[in-house]
């Protein structure tokens, strides 16, 4: 196999993460754990970066790989505000409900 | 060579519905773990070898640690974290998921047919053997693209990590107006329900 060619065709991996992330954001959408909700928004971040890796391979550029690994960063920023929110919200409450987050509604 | 793609293809997708249908969030911890695992496959198959590595020890090793930390925490005491009462009918998951492949397989459809040209190899480094110096994806190639064109955005990061670290200790360090919100809130909750059991009796 030369050197510049992809295992399966680049339309292949944009296919398998679009799959990714909807599943991801199905899941955002439809489980009303806030932890379970942050694991579903990893995999919407995950799947943009099997997309910015697979095309800095098929361009052989590095910027997707740079890209990948901010995303990396802020995805573990995201992670670390968003735990201390859940945490310090649910610390007093029984159940892990984010329905039940309802001060502001009065 | 496309069993490459297929085989963590098939383990990514059915990890990836696993963490979002899991009954208990330690489950779908363990799927999150299972999917990144595969995204580092795929990541060493598109020589991306320094981001594999970043993969398995910052999701995997940090994130993931960090999200069974704060289930560990919020279980303590009560009854074991659990998936609520579910609002939604109980179709709505499978419909979600169908949905959700449904338009990724659009997505797809469309990729495969319109998907941004690749320039021609004549135009391209070589990839290099894996595990060389000096090639697309090593980490002299990776670091020296983070440290001379793309420098800014690699200090943006370092602000945003500040920013996340400052607004941890903000958030979770001392009795913030916030906490104290949310405690009373509890209680007032607690106190209602008691109420309401009282007058049951």
């Amino acid at each position: 196999m030369a050197a510049h060619l992809l295992p399966v065709p680049l339309g292949d991996y944009v296919g398998l993460s679009a799959v990714m992330f909807f599943i991801g954001a199905a899941g955002v959408i439809v489980r009303r754990n806030p932890l379970v909700m942050l694991m579903s928004i990893e995999l919407m971040f995950n799947a943009a970066n099997l997309l910015f890796v697979s095309y800095a391979r098929a361009w052989l550029n590095d910027a997707g790989h740079v890209f990948a690994f901010l995303v990396i960063t802020v995805a573990a920023a995201e992670a670390a505000i968003a735990l201390a929110i859940v945490v310090i919200t649910f610390r007093a409450s029984d159940r892990v409900d984010v329905d039940d987050v309802r001060t502001l509604h009065g | 060579m496309s069993a490459l793609f297929w085989v963590p293809a098939v383990v990514l997708i059915a990890s990836a519905l696993w963490t979002i249908t899991a009954s208990k969030p330690v489950y779908s911890v363990v799927a999150l773990l299972v999917n990144f695992t595969a995204l580092a496959v795929f990541f060493l198959t598109l020589s991306a070898e320094f981001l594999a590595m970043i993969q398995l020890i910052v999701y995997s090793g940090a994130i993931l640690v960090l999200f069974l930390f704060v289930i560990a925490l919020l279980s303590s005491g009560v009854a074991p974290l659990s998936l609520g009462p579910n609002r939604l009918p109980r179709i709505a998951l499978p419909a979600a998921i169908c949905i959700a492949v449904a338009l990724g397989l659009v997505v797809a459809g469309a990729a495969a047919t319109h998907v941004l040209p690749v320039p021609a190899p004549a135009a391209l480094r070589s990839a290099g053997p894996a595990g060389a110096a000096n090639v697309f994806g090593s980490v002299q190639d990776f670091g020296r693209a983070l440290f001379t064109t793309y420098l800014l955005p690699f200090e943006v990061t370092a602000l945003i990590l500040m920013v996340a670290v400052i607004g941890v200790i903000v958030l979770a360090g001392e009795e913030t107006p916030y906490v104290a919100t949310r405690r009373r809130a509890a209680e007032t909750r607690k106190a209602m329900r008691e109420a309401i059991a009282r007058e049951g009796d």
